[in-house]
Protein backbone atom coordinates (compact mmCIF):
# COMPACT_ATOMS: atom_id res chain seq x y z
CA UNK A 1 0.00 0.00 0.00
CA UNK A 2 2.62 2.44 0.57
CA UNK A 3 4.85 1.39 -2.57
CA UNK A 4 0.90 2.23 -4.56
CA UNK A 5 1.30 5.45 -2.46
CA UNK A 6 4.86 6.05 -3.78
CA UNK A 7 4.04 5.44 -7.08
CA UNK A 8 0.95 8.13 -6.80
CA UNK A 9 2.76 10.56 -6.23
CA UNK A 10 5.54 10.06 -8.45
CA UNK A 11 2.92 9.78 -11.21
CA UNK A 12 1.43 12.91 -10.08
CA UNK A 13 4.36 15.22 -10.04
CA UNK A 14 5.22 13.48 -13.01
CA UNK A 15 2.22 14.66 -14.57
CA UNK A 16 2.30 18.00 -12.77
CA UNK A 17 5.88 18.20 -14.18
CA UNK A 18 4.79 17.78 -18.24
CA UNK A 19 1.49 19.30 -18.03
CA UNK A 20 2.88 23.19 -17.03
CA UNK A 21 -1.05 24.28 -17.87
CA UNK A 22 -2.11 25.24 -13.86
CA UNK A 23 -5.59 27.00 -14.22
CA UNK A 24 -7.91 24.72 -15.67
CA UNK A 25 -9.57 22.69 -12.79
CA UNK A 26 -10.95 20.45 -15.37
CA UNK A 27 -7.23 19.25 -16.44
CA UNK A 28 -6.33 18.43 -12.82
CA UNK A 29 -9.37 16.00 -12.32
CA UNK A 30 -8.29 13.96 -15.43
CA UNK A 31 -4.52 14.37 -14.15
CA UNK A 32 -5.77 12.66 -10.84
CA UNK A 33 -7.98 10.08 -12.95
CA UNK A 34 -5.05 8.94 -15.44
CA UNK A 35 -3.02 8.61 -12.02
CA UNK A 36 -5.07 6.83 -10.24
CA UNK A 37 -6.29 4.39 -13.13
CA UNK A 38 -2.62 3.91 -13.79
CA UNK A 39 -1.69 3.07 -10.20
CA UNK A 40 -5.03 0.46 -10.62
CA UNK A 41 -3.43 -1.12 -13.12
CA UNK A 42 -0.07 -1.41 -12.00
CA UNK A 43 -1.76 -2.85 -8.98
CA UNK A 44 -3.83 -5.41 -10.69
CA UNK A 45 -0.89 -6.45 -13.28
CA UNK A 46 1.19 -7.02 -9.95
CA UNK A 47 3.81 -4.89 -11.01
CA UNK A 48 3.96 -2.54 -8.02
CA UNK A 49 6.64 -4.74 -6.26
CA UNK A 50 10.52 -3.59 -5.10
CA UNK A 51 11.38 -3.51 -9.01
CA UNK A 52 8.80 -1.68 -10.11
CA UNK A 53 8.51 0.98 -7.75
CA UNK A 54 11.97 0.60 -5.67
CA UNK A 55 11.17 2.99 -2.93
CA UNK A 56 13.81 1.33 -0.49
CA UNK A 57 17.08 2.92 -2.71
CA UNK A 58 16.21 6.06 -1.55
CA UNK A 59 18.44 8.70 -0.99
CA UNK A 60 21.67 6.18 -1.85
CA UNK A 61 20.37 5.95 -6.08
CA UNK A 62 20.56 9.78 -5.56
CA UNK A 63 24.15 9.58 -4.47
CA UNK A 64 25.15 6.88 -6.82
CA UNK A 65 23.90 8.65 -10.19
CA UNK A 66 26.39 11.78 -9.63
CA UNK A 67 29.07 9.45 -9.73
CA UNK A 68 27.47 7.37 -12.52
CA UNK A 69 27.51 10.90 -14.74
CA UNK A 70 30.96 11.72 -14.11
CA UNK A 71 32.34 7.64 -14.69
CA UNK A 72 30.17 8.11 -17.98
CA UNK A 73 32.36 11.16 -19.17
CA UNK A 74 35.42 9.97 -18.39
CA UNK A 75 34.62 7.11 -20.19
CA UNK A 76 33.75 9.13 -23.04
CA UNK A 77 36.93 10.78 -23.06
CA UNK A 78 38.32 7.76 -23.04
CA UNK A 79 36.47 5.95 -26.33
CA UNK A 80 36.96 9.09 -28.23
CA UNK A 81 40.59 9.64 -27.88
CA UNK A 82 41.09 5.93 -28.74
CA UNK A 83 38.46 6.12 -31.57
CA UNK A 84 40.34 9.53 -33.05
CA UNK A 85 43.81 7.69 -33.31
CA UNK A 86 44.57 6.91 -36.76
CA UNK A 87 44.39 3.35 -36.62
CA UNK A 88 41.24 3.14 -34.09
CA UNK A 89 43.82 2.23 -30.80
CA UNK A 90 41.64 -0.93 -29.37
CA UNK A 91 42.70 -4.10 -27.67
CA UNK A 92 39.12 -6.02 -27.33
CA UNK A 93 38.69 -7.58 -24.13
CA UNK A 94 36.34 -10.23 -22.75
CA UNK A 95 35.94 -10.88 -19.17
CA UNK A 96 33.37 -12.00 -16.54
CA UNK A 97 32.75 -9.91 -13.26
CA UNK A 98 31.69 -11.84 -10.34
CA UNK A 99 28.73 -9.68 -8.96
CA UNK A 100 28.65 -8.69 -5.54
CA UNK A 101 24.78 -7.77 -5.39
CA UNK A 102 22.03 -9.87 -3.25
CA UNK A 103 19.40 -9.24 -5.58
CA UNK A 104 18.05 -9.20 -8.96
CA UNK A 105 17.74 -5.26 -8.81
CA UNK A 106 20.71 -4.14 -7.99
CA UNK A 107 22.73 -7.00 -10.33
CA UNK A 108 20.48 -5.06 -13.38
CA UNK A 109 21.77 -1.71 -12.01
CA UNK A 110 25.17 -2.95 -12.18
CA UNK A 111 24.77 -4.53 -16.06
CA UNK A 112 23.25 -1.46 -16.69
CA UNK A 113 25.37 1.26 -15.74
CA UNK A 114 28.45 -1.14 -17.38
CA UNK A 115 26.51 -0.67 -20.61
CA UNK A 116 25.93 2.83 -19.81
CA UNK A 117 29.65 3.56 -19.84
CA UNK A 118 31.17 3.48 -23.46
CA UNK A 119 33.92 0.97 -23.60
CA UNK A 120 32.36 -1.62 -22.08
CA UNK A 121 29.38 -3.85 -22.84
CA UNK A 122 27.32 -6.08 -20.41
CA UNK A 123 26.66 -8.93 -23.08
CA UNK A 124 25.28 -11.95 -20.20
CA UNK A 125 24.24 -11.75 -16.80
CA UNK A 126 24.80 -15.27 -14.62
CA UNK A 127 23.93 -15.46 -11.17
CA UNK A 128 26.71 -17.72 -10.76
CA UNK A 129 29.30 -16.83 -13.01
CA UNK A 130 28.58 -12.95 -12.85
CA UNK A 131 28.54 -10.56 -15.95
CA UNK A 132 30.40 -11.34 -19.00
CA UNK A 133 31.63 -8.21 -20.17
CA UNK A 134 33.05 -6.90 -24.00
CA UNK A 135 35.35 -4.22 -23.25
CA UNK A 136 37.30 -2.46 -26.21
CA UNK A 137 40.25 -1.91 -24.42
CA UNK A 138 42.26 -3.95 -22.19
CA UNK A 139 42.22 -1.11 -19.69
CA UNK A 140 38.90 -0.84 -19.26
CA UNK A 141 38.49 -5.06 -18.57
CA UNK A 142 41.09 -4.13 -16.05
CA UNK A 143 39.19 -1.26 -14.81
CA UNK A 144 36.52 -3.23 -14.27
CA UNK A 145 38.14 -5.60 -12.92
CA UNK A 146 38.87 -3.21 -9.70
CA UNK A 147 35.03 -3.80 -9.08
CA UNK A 148 34.79 -0.44 -7.81
CA UNK A 149 31.63 0.20 -9.22
CA UNK A 150 30.32 -3.24 -8.49
CA UNK A 151 30.83 -2.57 -5.06
CA UNK A 152 29.07 1.10 -5.25
CA UNK A 153 25.61 -1.38 -6.79
CA UNK A 154 26.45 -3.32 -3.99
CA UNK A 155 25.77 -0.57 -1.38
CA UNK A 156 22.56 0.50 -2.81
CA UNK A 157 21.08 -2.72 -1.88
CA UNK A 158 19.61 -1.72 1.88
CA UNK A 159 19.14 -5.03 4.14
CA UNK A 160 15.43 -4.00 3.83
CA UNK A 161 15.52 -3.87 -0.18
CA UNK A 162 16.99 -7.60 0.22
CA UNK A 163 13.81 -8.84 2.78
CA UNK A 164 11.18 -7.39 0.22
CA UNK A 165 13.06 -9.33 -2.48
CA UNK A 166 13.21 -12.40 -0.94
CA UNK A 167 9.70 -11.94 0.17
CA UNK A 168 8.50 -11.07 -2.96
CA UNK A 169 10.08 -13.58 -4.82
CA UNK A 170 8.44 -16.82 -2.12
CA UNK A 171 5.17 -14.78 -2.97
CA UNK B 1 25.99 38.09 -29.00
CA UNK B 2 25.50 37.19 -24.76
CA UNK B 3 27.13 34.33 -22.97
CA UNK B 4 23.84 32.36 -22.76
CA UNK B 5 23.51 31.52 -26.81
CA UNK B 6 27.58 30.83 -26.55
CA UNK B 7 27.59 28.40 -23.81
CA UNK B 8 24.54 26.88 -25.57
CA UNK B 9 25.70 27.13 -28.92
CA UNK B 10 29.28 25.32 -27.64
CA UNK B 11 27.14 22.58 -26.02
CA UNK B 12 24.93 21.96 -29.37
CA UNK B 13 27.71 21.67 -31.51
CA UNK B 14 30.08 19.74 -29.41
CA UNK B 15 27.12 17.29 -29.00
CA UNK B 16 26.48 16.83 -32.51
CA UNK B 17 30.48 16.87 -32.88
CA UNK B 18 30.35 14.19 -30.71
CA UNK B 19 27.90 12.30 -32.25
CA UNK B 20 29.28 12.24 -35.80
CA UNK B 21 32.60 10.69 -33.75
CA UNK B 22 30.44 8.04 -32.67
CA UNK B 23 28.84 7.71 -36.23
CA UNK B 24 32.65 7.41 -37.39
CA UNK B 25 33.76 5.03 -35.06
CA UNK B 26 30.68 2.88 -35.78
CA UNK B 27 31.80 2.25 -39.42
CA UNK B 28 35.56 2.04 -38.73
CA UNK B 29 35.75 -0.30 -36.34
CA UNK B 30 35.60 -4.18 -37.18
CA UNK B 31 32.87 -5.79 -35.41
CA UNK B 32 29.16 -5.70 -33.75
CA UNK B 33 30.63 -5.72 -30.35
CA UNK B 34 33.31 -2.87 -31.03
CA UNK B 35 30.78 -1.38 -32.56
CA UNK B 36 28.51 -0.58 -30.45
CA UNK B 37 31.06 0.96 -27.86
CA UNK B 38 31.32 3.72 -30.53
CA UNK B 39 27.53 4.02 -30.75
CA UNK B 40 27.28 4.19 -27.38
CA UNK B 41 29.29 7.59 -27.60
CA UNK B 42 26.29 9.15 -29.35
CA UNK B 43 23.91 7.81 -26.77
CA UNK B 44 25.42 8.97 -23.45
CA UNK B 45 27.43 12.36 -23.70
CA UNK B 46 26.47 13.25 -27.06
CA UNK B 47 22.82 13.56 -25.98
CA UNK B 48 23.62 14.85 -22.79
CA UNK B 49 25.22 18.00 -24.62
CA UNK B 50 22.71 18.91 -27.11
CA UNK B 51 19.75 18.46 -24.55
CA UNK B 52 22.12 20.69 -22.01
CA UNK B 53 22.97 23.17 -24.82
CA UNK B 54 19.08 22.99 -25.35
CA UNK B 55 18.21 23.09 -21.64
CA UNK B 56 20.65 26.60 -20.46
CA UNK B 57 18.79 29.32 -22.69
CA UNK B 58 15.40 28.31 -21.59
CA UNK B 59 16.44 28.33 -17.99
CA UNK B 60 17.72 31.39 -17.99
CA UNK B 61 14.86 32.52 -19.68
CA UNK B 62 12.31 31.34 -16.48
CA UNK B 63 11.27 28.69 -18.35
CA UNK B 64 12.51 26.10 -16.03
CA UNK B 65 9.28 23.21 -17.25
CA UNK B 66 11.01 23.04 -20.51
CA UNK B 67 14.13 21.95 -18.97
CA UNK B 68 12.47 19.77 -16.68
CA UNK B 69 11.00 18.09 -19.74
CA UNK B 70 14.55 17.43 -21.33
CA UNK B 71 15.51 16.42 -18.50
CA UNK B 72 12.77 13.42 -18.60
CA UNK B 73 14.01 12.63 -21.92
CA UNK B 74 17.52 12.61 -21.00
CA UNK B 75 16.49 10.14 -18.13
CA UNK B 76 14.24 7.83 -20.66
CA UNK B 77 17.37 7.68 -23.19
CA UNK B 78 19.86 6.85 -20.57
CA UNK B 79 17.33 3.78 -18.54
CA UNK B 80 16.49 2.35 -22.35
CA UNK B 81 19.34 2.50 -24.29
CA UNK B 82 21.67 0.17 -22.29
CA UNK B 83 18.44 -2.67 -22.30
CA UNK B 84 19.07 -1.72 -26.55
CA UNK B 85 22.78 -2.96 -26.40
CA UNK B 86 22.54 -5.61 -24.20
CA UNK B 87 19.58 -7.03 -26.23
CA UNK B 88 21.72 -6.41 -29.30
CA UNK B 89 25.39 -7.39 -27.81
CA UNK B 90 23.03 -10.50 -26.20
CA UNK B 91 21.52 -11.93 -29.13
CA UNK B 92 24.80 -11.89 -31.49
CA UNK B 93 27.06 -13.50 -28.92
CA UNK B 94 24.57 -16.31 -28.51
CA UNK B 95 23.86 -16.33 -31.81
CA UNK B 96 27.47 -18.11 -32.41
CA UNK B 97 28.46 -13.89 -33.35
CA UNK B 98 32.23 -14.70 -31.57
CA UNK B 99 33.65 -10.92 -31.01
CA UNK B 100 36.82 -10.45 -32.81
CA UNK B 101 39.10 -10.58 -29.62
CA UNK B 102 42.90 -9.33 -28.35
CA UNK B 103 42.77 -10.76 -24.99
CA UNK B 104 40.20 -13.56 -23.02
CA UNK B 105 40.35 -12.84 -19.60
CA UNK B 106 37.50 -15.54 -19.16
CA UNK B 107 37.50 -19.67 -19.41
CA UNK B 108 37.49 -19.44 -23.09
CA UNK B 109 34.04 -18.16 -23.42
CA UNK B 110 35.05 -15.79 -26.34
CA UNK B 111 36.14 -19.09 -28.47
CA UNK B 112 39.57 -18.78 -28.68
CA UNK B 113 41.70 -21.33 -28.18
Amino acid sequence: MVRALGLLVFLAATWLLLSGIYDHSLLYWLGAASCLLCVFIARRMDVVDHEGAPLELGWRIIVYWPWLFVEIVKANIDVIGRLLHPTPNISPTLVRSKTLQRTDLGRVIYANSITLTPGTLSIDVDDEKGILIHALSRDGAEGVLTDDMNRRCAALESDKLHARAQKDMTS
Amino acid sequence: MDWVAIVAGILVIGGAFLAMIGTYGTLRLPDLYTRLHAASVTDTLATFMVLAGLAIPSLVAGEWLIAVKLLFILIFLWFTSPIASYALGHAAFFAAQKPKLDHDLTDGEGGMT
